[in-house]
């Protein structure tokens, strides 16, 4: 494994580390996994007018994003419904468009090798996601207690909350390469999860998601290139083992 | 006295019902309105609206400077997490530019002890949460505390210290009170005026002329007892 391919999984993990903790407080559990699933079409029309698919991804995200945002604002119950009609279609006009081999990596991860642009991009994708998470954490503590007392606050709680869904596209878009539309979702979510398990305070919630994520990507990587097979499903496996320690070790308290 | 807030005409629709027409009041700088009413008949509504929450008809004039203390009855979060109570208020105190002094001084208005703050909010009785609550819409150097049903899930006994702190807090911070309450022989005692929402038309005026018999059932529809001392 290169040094560069490194050096950004470990960015994307922390990034997807500090989103999922307010993802998971937001109850976006399931939302973010169905999220993910928008990349795809982006990623099979990229492949199809020959741009970089992260690219296509990430515009997809961006749209899908502002979808949910639009909806969230709007009544609450049927957003779930909508957001899984929406992004199953996502799922499965993506894979009419991208084919083969490219829609199993596409799908499942592949790390592959880096250009320096994508390492730099990618760099400062994840450093703008985990700034963004640290400087506004405050504001988005407040708003998940209550909107209404942010608002009393002065915080433009709408505009926080389109920010915080743009952050976790970005997130979801960095993943991509490593994890794949289906599994990226999951890497926001699992170490947020078993973080909630553990953490008694929110300083300890950040890091034990932060460490959980990384730990399992990087693990993850060296495993796959070890067995041969996809990225993605092996992270997540190691992510998912982690929290059901996690689950086991709460129980023993 | 000048006016802490003027409400002409206030006008609410939620999906498609009307739920507060054509209100108007005011509420003079460092005094206590208590706002009652049915179930339903628009008083969180009515707050929402005040915080410009909720889009509305009318006017809604708060004086020049107000800073606002919002408690709200029901919080957007889920109980179980590891968000400490020092946690949401070190998060209130930097959003509000409070200083770190500040934090101790609302742990101590509220009678909080430091130690409690630590706790998981899951971990609060009832009358710890709301004082907690209380504590954070202190920060900021508010000029206004809106109180949405200060004991909902507080039990009896609690119920009185609640509100004789509110009633204290208000009276050493100088502070306008505006108290969404159903105890209406704690808003006999320390509301300035009183503001009663139902179907019928909306009333207002000192709790002696609201707080009639007549009017409370005209208000509630039933007759409600109630001892004032």
């Amino acid at each position: 494994m290169q040094w560069t391919g490194l050096t950004l999984s470990i960015g994307m993990a922390v990034a997807a580390g500090l989103v999922g903790c307010f993802a998971l407080m937001r109850r976006m559990a399931l939302a973010s996994d169905a999220m993910s699933h928008v990349a795809l079409p982006g990623i099979g029309l990229a492949l199809v007018f020959h741009f970089h698919p992260v690219l296509g991804g990430l515009a997809a995200l961006f749209a899908g994003t502002l979808l949910v945002w639009g909806l969230e604002r709007q009544t609450r119950s049927s957003t779930e419904t909508v957001i899984g009609v929406v992004f199953s279609l996502a799922l499965a006009l993506g894979s009419m468009l991208a084919t083969g081999d490219e829609l199993v990596d596409a799908l499942l991860g592949a790390p592959g090798t880096l250009g320096g642009w994508e390492l730099a991009l990618g760099l400062a994708g994840a450093a703008a996601v985990v700034a963004f998470v640290l400087t506004q954490r405050n504001r988005l503590v407040i708003t998940l207690v209550s909107a209404d007392i942010a608002r009393t606050s002065g915080i433009r709680v709408a505009r926080l909350e389109l920010l915080f869904l743009l952050a976790f596209a970005l997130t979801v878009a960095l993943g991509l390469r490593y994890l794949g539309v289906l599994l990226m979702g999951s890497l926001v979510i699992i170490p947020a999860a078993t973080a909630k398990h553990l953490a008694r305070t929110l300083d300890q919630m950040f890091a034990i998601s932060v460490g959980v994520a990384v730990t399992s990507t990087l693990a993850g990587e060296l495993l796959a290139s070890r067995l041969h097979r996809a990225t993605g499903p092996v992270i997540i496996s190691i992510a998912a083992g982690m929290f059901l320690v996690a689950l086991v070790v709460r129980r023993g308290r | 006295m000048e006016n802490a807030l003027e409400v002409e005409g206030l006008s609410v629709r939620l999906g498609g019902t009307e739920v507060l027409r054509e209100l108007s009041f005011s509420v003079r700088s460092g005094s206590a309105l208590a706002v009652i009413g049915p179930n339903g008949a628009g008083k969180t509504v009515l707050f929402r609206a005040l915080i410009g929450a909720l889009p509305h008809g009318g006017v809604v004039r708060w004086a020049p400077g107000t800073r606002i203390g919002y408690v709200p009855q029901k919080l957007d979060i889920e109980r179980d997490l590891p968000v400490t109570g020092r946690d949401f208020l070190r998060a209130k105190a930097h959003v509000s530019g409070a200083p770190g002094a500040d934090l101790a001084r609302a742990l101590e208005l509220v009678n909080l002890p430091p130690s409690a703050a630590d706790l998981a909010i899951g971990a609060f009785s009832g009358g710890q949460f709301q004082r907690l609550l209380l504590a954070s819409a202190l920060l900021g150097e508010p000029t206004v505390l809106l109180f949405d049903e200060p004991t909902a899930g507080v039990d009896e006994p609690g119920e009185e210290r609640l509100y004789e702190m509110i009633h204290r807090v208000q009276e050493t911070e100088r502070l306008t009170l505006l108290l969404i309450s159903h105890e209406l022989s704690v808003v006999y005692r320390y509301a300035t005026n009183v503001l009663c929402l139902s179907r019928e038309a909306p009333c207002f005026g000192a709790p002696e002329e609201i707080l009639t018999p007549e009017r409370i059932e005209q208000v509630y529809g039933t007759p409600l007892k109630y001892h004032h001392h």
